[in-house]
């Protein structure tokens, strides 16, 4: 004779029984939050829903690329926020890329001293918070920065002092504008060309001189439009005035520190996946090369970039997301980054908690789906085909 | 010297880079050690002690309490030495127990360490004195919020990963959803959101602590982080353990417990040490909600109007010591690391 509870013995059985109990119990804690909160939130006089939004605002911001004003809405502050976030965000990126590059090529140098100082740099700055070299720049470095009357002076066109980066700013777009559809035509211009070199190679064997060509169209090209649209342009330089500087644009200092303390740290973790991907190319394959025939510079260009950039993508994206996460560590210092403004000042005027702290959330929860899906297409595109 | 002139001047162009570096140590090094070590003043008790230009050490060595302890009361101070001897001898005995004993002494110590480290530090209890969590700072601070939010970072990591593993599909639905949101938001965020969201969220009236709202959003988001370092362990077990296991007739929570875990974890160790030190960095985000860890009181320290300028000197001082934290540990972690390698003869 079966027992009742026979149909228990059913693995399938168990299993749906055990995730039953899961989302009831995930869905009790939830209403029970959700609950507590709405009676907190009529406890305490807090309004819900997102009317806020369209409210003024009144609140000053110190470094605006929007055209927001306070009479404007606290959506308004909110794409201040999204935009000055964006703005370190690939700024940093751009140059914590580069010096990361170069970091990480000097650890693998044949050079002993200079492989040494690399391996420090990366030590140094892989093993103190992200926090400290922020507060550093900030209160250590741009605070101990002359004043604008004594301003560190680069170039002669942009001003460095303890207010900030004082940099020109063009009084017309024309000319910049045509160099970058210059620029975009090269670069376009440049991908049909490989695509053509591609193709010719494949079906006839003959190669086209893509590198010289690149050279022109990706280097000398686009520079030699930027040199012109920059000499076309009439420039708003900076100019001591009593004891602050007039016209131009200024950088806040808040941006500045934000920067240097995301590059400085950012290229030490940039620095060791470089090395990490140029070593995991197996020796084999560059052996091989110039045993093809292939000399060191092509040998570096078709086998050992390609092969290692394969290896390093992942964890690049994920060093740059991480740049993107970080870039709200602004917010120790009021940089008016998207959390600084929206979850701080706007959270403090209005006090709907609930809404502010989920479109914050959002704006790096979208944007790192994002990421992650043109990554995940990247990745299968240039995985190993094996035949 | 012949070693020397190869390593330095093998070629002109590895000279010129010799050069290049020497000069840039002669700019950077050379002040930098003058300031720190030549040029510094350590005895005195008060800024005008400090005269010899260089660094003034004096203003830390008045101020080394509060750096290491914040604002806690000078003759309590043994309580939190106390606390750090229970912690370290309690994890070095569970580290060294003998392989069969470990798991009891590991649960022993979840038990019991825990609530007796809170007792010891905040006191009302055994006749000691009540000591509130706003006068707790320093580096004291910075080392209880790290094993605090480890705490409950390793164990839900644990249970996130083997949710992500799992064949049920709902659970590894919420895993996966739990994880990648957690790992998807800015930490300043979440300290942000725990301290104003965990007082709405609980029935009225239910108070909770500011040092306990921002020690369970950063367990929250550490926990999403060690899940995936816990997950490659798992990821690097043979399929044939677990399968091993299932056959001889062991159940799910029994071979995970005794098979797959215990080697996982092994694994996944320095993942997981690396994965604490940065925790012990992000730690110092609590400074947004106004709680004073070791680079908070630092922060602080400089707003004395006695010790005007004390900027590079409280700097200097403590990141010294978040990078020999660090760096201790993420040695720590390359040479278990190299010797797990070396065990499975890779």
């Amino acid at each position: 004779m079966t027992s009742p509870l026979a149909f228990l013995n059913d693995k399938r059985v168990r299993d749906w029984i055990y995730q039953i109990a899961l989302v009831v119990g995930l869905v009790g804690l939830i209403v029970y939050f959700v609950r507590n909160a709405s009676q907190n939130m009529v406890n305490a006089g807090i309004a819900s829903g997102f009317d806020f939004l369209w409210r003024q605002s009144g609140i000053e911001v110190p470094f605006v690329l929007t055209g927001y004003t306070q009479a404007d809405s606290i959506l308004g502050l909110f794409w201040v926020g999204v935009a000055n976030t964006m703005l370190v965000t690939v700024i940093a990126i751009v140059l914590a890329t580069v010096m990361g590059f170069f970091i990480g090529i000097a650890r693998l140098s044949d050079h002993w001293l200079l492989s040494r100082i690399a391996g420090a740099y990366v030590e140094f700055v892989r093993n103190i918070p992200l926090l400290f070299f922020v507060l550093f720049w900030y209160f250590g470095v741009i605070a101990a920065l002359p004043q604008p009357r004594q301003s560190v002076s680069l170039f002669g066109v942009a001003f460095l002092n303890n207010r900030g980066l004082t940099i020109p700013l063009p009084d017309g777009l024309e000319s910049l504008r045509i160099a970058g559809l210059i620029i975009l035509a090269c670069i376009l211009g440049y991908a049909a060309f490989a695509w053509w070199a591609r193709r010719r190679q494949e079906r006839t064997g003959l190669h086209a001189p893509t590198l010289r060509v690149g050279l022109v169209l990706l280097l000398a090209a686009p520079l030699l439009a930027l040199v012109w649209a920059t000499m076309a342009t009439r420039w708003d330089v900076p100019a001591l005035r009593g004891f602050n500087y007039r016209g131009g644009f200024v950088v806040i200092p808040e941006f500045v520190a934000l920067l240097c303390a995301l590059v400085t740290y950012t290229a030490g973790f940039i620095a060791e996946i470089v090395r990490g991907g140029i070593q995991s190319v197996a020796k084999g394959q560059i052996e091989a090369s110039s045993a093809l025939g292939l000399r060191p510079g092509l040998t570096l260009r078709l086998v050992t970039i390609p092969q290692a950039l394969r290896v390093m993508t992942p964890p690049m994206t994920n060093q740059y997301l991480n740049v993107l996460k970080n870039s709200s560590f602004g917010a120790a210092i009021a940089y008016p980054d998207v959390v600084s403004l929206f979850m701080g000042s706007a959270l403090n005027n209005t006090g709907q908690a609930i809404e502010i702290i989920a479109m914050t959330l959002a704006v790096y929860l979208v944007i790192g789906i994002a990421v992650s899906l043109v990554m995940n297409w990247y990745n299968a595109r240039i995985a190993l085909v094996t035949r | 010297m012949t070693v020397w002139r190869q390593r330095l001047f093998a070629t002109p162009a590895a000279a010129i880079v010799t050069l290049l570096i020497a000069a840039l140590i002669a700019w950077v090094a050379v002040p930098l050690i003058r300031w720190a070590l030549i040029d510094a003043s350590w005895s005195g008790t008060t800024r005008n002690d400090c005269t010899a230009g260089g660094a003034c050490w004096v203003f830390i060595r008045m101020r080394f309490g509060q750096f290491m302890y914040g604002l806690y009361p000078a003759e309590e101070r043994w309580r939190a030495n106390l606390t750090g001897i229970i912690f370290a001898l309690g994890i070095a005995s569970v580290f060294l127990a003998p392989a069969r004993h470990r798991l009891k002494l590991a649960i022993a110590a979840l038990v019991i360490l825990p609530p007796l480290g809170i007792a010891l530090l905040s006191g009302g209890i055994f006749g000691l004195r009540y000591i509130e969590t706003r006068e707790w700072g320093g580096l004291m601070l910075t080392l209880f919020i790290s094993v605090y939010a480890s705490l409950i970072a390793i164990p839900l990591g644990i249970l996130l990963a083997l949710g992500r593993q799992s064949e049920l599909k709902i659970v590894k639905l919420v895993s996966v959803l739990f994880i990648e949101f957690w790992r998807g938001v800015p930490i300043i965020a979440v300290i942000f959101l725990a301290s104003l969201l965990l007082p709405l969220i609980l029935p009225g009236g239910v108070g909770i602590d500011r040092l306990a709202r921002a020690v369970i959003g950063l367990g929250l988001v550490i926990a999403a982080y060690m899940a995936e370092a816990v997950r490659g362990g798992l990821q690097a077990l043979p399929k044939g353990q677990r399968e091993a296991a299932t056959a001889l007739g062991l159940r799910y929570w029994t071979s995970t417990g005794l098979i797959v875990l215990p080697q996982a974890l092994r694994i996944s160790l320095p993942a997981m040490t690396n994965e604490f030190i940065a925790l012990i960095k992000n730690t110092t985000l609590v400074l947004v909600v106004s709680i004073l860890d070791l680079l908070g009181i630092a922060q602080a320290s400089l707003a004395d109007p006695n010790w005007v300028g004390m900027n590079m000197e409280a700097y200097a001082f403590s990141g010294t010591i978040y990078w020999l934290i660090c760096f201790a540990l993420s040695r720590w972690s390359r040479s278990l690391e190299t010797r797990s390698s070396r065990r499975l003869g890779h």
